[in-house]
């Protein structure tokens, strides 16, 4: 599962002060276990938006956001309500963001911060990849993931290392913030990135020790799970 | 005080010159060679760090002694193998030991280099390292703490790929730059003036004094790597084709020759050259002269 927590709500107000029309996406997959989101989060944050000034075009939820054909699929229902909106709001993990806005040519914003991924239940990310960094940037990025997608991890744009939209590193990998630059000019957004914070936070991405055991650690403390070690220690 | 700073803040045409530092303690030919050709013939000197993400000599150390050897360094700061601790403590060294002027770059990764296996840092980047660089003139350090004594006559650059394609995005980075608290500009190799000259005129809002790059094409062979691997930079045939004409021994004159119309060409377009001579120092003067801008 991975780990999520909610965005501050003057966080969120804030990185949708540009959007009055706002879709809310649901992940049905780890913000659940996180109670991070699921149907009852989401009718929250209709409630906070609508009292904040903003229309809420649409809600859905979606077992699995990391997975981008479901994504895909199941969005298409949606087309009349997206075609009304400005921004969709992804109540899920870094994945599920990126997933999203891969599938949709509307801004994808985080509503959670992504923190850990312990053990891999319903997870099924294809290129776009979380680091759980603490601190999720994708609203100002296109939903595109600089610390995992840029070979240097950086947050202030291209370095002058791209060479016809591939990073120094390889000549097959595409340059991360050539995609960003293109998604945001598509998105008529390019100014985001002069909002992007200049340093960044390293705390935030490390993990306490609450967070780094799975969902399965009952198993792994049981008996039965235990015995090889007890073997070993003898 | 800054002479590369009192020179652009004047308007006047400033030339720098650059050193790669040796692997080894063994500097004595790189000195020789920056006391015969750049002394007198260039304003400043950039010293580059880990160039290439090559192990070498560090650019603090040789910026040291290029001030005790009265020259005027500029202090390039990669952030691949630093991180804020290092990177700011090395400021104030360099400034305690007479350094004024720091490029920040973000450097190359690397994996590019001779250690390829190596952890990369970048806990700052080129924007984030310049704004560390104002924070610090202005007496704090990035925790926000109080400096006991600021380094206050830095003078902080940046570079640029006024070649790149697109070039948008080198623009905006630009920009974020200048905010950051880039006062001058060094760029990348540049080849083609009528590329430099739509890239100047979009850069022309900033305000900011530019100084174009040139690195001497010494042969067909290497015009035809900075065309396949170095990004941003394209050496046209109106270079290449009298390189591959002229016989080995007469190749360096023509080179330095077309390098001079080059500079010809470009200087109403920017605020000064940076010369990359990469080995060919010695040629650096005639090159100077050849250009109209001793
Ligand atoms: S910015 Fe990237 S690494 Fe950080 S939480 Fe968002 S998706 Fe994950
Ligand atoms: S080329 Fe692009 S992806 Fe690669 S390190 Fe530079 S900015 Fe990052």
């Amino acid at each position: 599962m991975i780990v999520n927590v909610a965005k501050p709500m003057e966080e969120l107000k804030n990185l949708l002060a540009d959007y009055r029309r706002v879709f809310i996406l649901g992940c049905g997959g780890c913000p659940l276990g996180c109670e991070t989101g699921g149907p009852a989060r989401l009718e929250e944050l209709k409630a906070e938006l609508t009292r904040a000034d903003r229309s809420v075009s649409g809600t859905q939820m979606i077992d699995f956001l990391c997975n981008k054909a479901l994504v895909g699929a199941q969005l298409r229902y949606q087309v009349p309500a997206l075609k009304n909106s400005d921004a969709v709001l992804v109540v899920s993990c870094g994945v599920g963001v990126q997933a999203t806005a891969a599938m949709i040519d509307l801004p994808s914003l985080p509503a959670n911060n992504t923190l850990n991924s312990q053990g891999m239940q319903g997870l099924w990310p294809s290129v776009e990849r979380c680091d759980g960094c603490g601190d999720c940037l994708l609203h100002l990025t296109g939903g595109i993931c600089p610390i995992t997608r840029c070979a240097k991890n950086l947050i202030n744009g291209q370095c002058g290392g791209t060479h016809d939209g591939k990073c120094e590193v390889e000549n097959t990998r595409d340059c991360a913030w050539h995609l960003i630059y293109e998604k945001l000019k598509a998105l008529g957004k390019l100014d985001n990135l002069k909002k992007l914070p200049k340093l960044r936070d390293y705390r935030n991405w490390d993990v306490s020790d609450r967070e780094r055991h799975t969902t399965r650690w009952a198993l792994e403390e049981d008996q039965l799970y235990q015995a090889p070690k007890a073997v070993g220690k003898q | 005080m800054s002479k590369l700073k009192e020179a652009l803040e004047a308007g006047t045409f400033a030339v720098t010159g650059e050193l790669g530092p040796p692997k080894g303690v063994n500097i004595a030919a790189m000195m020789e060679e920056a006391e015969k050709y750049l002394k007198g013939c260039v304003l400043a000197v950039n010293v580059t760090d880990n160039q290439s993400s090559v192990m070498r000599i560090g650019s603090l150390g040789i910026s040291a002694k290029l001030v005790s050897a009265g020259f005027e360094p500029v202090y390039q700061i990669t952030c691949r193998d630093r991180n804020r601790l290092a990177i700011q403590s090395d400021i104030l060294s360099g400034y305690l030991l007479g350094v004024r002027n720091i490029l920040a770059l973000t450097g190359d990764h690397p994996s590019l280099g001779d250690h390829p296996g190596a952890r990369c840092v970048f806990d700052l980047d080129s924007v984030s390292l310049l704004h560390t660089i104002a924070t610090m003139k202005n007496g704090k350090d990035l925790s926000g703490a109080d400096l006991q004594g600021a380094p206050k006559e830095l003078f902080a650059g940046a570079s640029v790929t006024p070649g790149a394609d697109p070039v948008e995005p080198q623009l905006l980075k630009m920009e974020k730059k200048v905010e950051a608290g880039a006062r001058f500009f060094q760029t990348q190799a540049i080849y083609e003036p009528a590329k430099f000259e739509k890239f100047m005129k979009a850069a022309g809002k900033l305000k900011i004094p530019v100084l174009a790059g040139i690195v001497i094409v010494k042969s067909p062979a290497m015009a035809k790597y900075m065309n396949e691997k170095v990004a941003g930079v394209f050496v046209p045939d109106e270079i290449i084709k009298p390189l591959s004409a002229a016989s080995k021994e007469d190749r360096p004159k023509v080179a330095i020759d077309l390098m001079a119309k080059l500079m010809k060409d470009l200087k109403p377009m920017c605020q000064g050259f940076h010369i990359m001579a990469m080995g060919w120092e010695k040629y650096v003067p005639e090159l100077i002269s050849k250009a109209g801008t001793a």
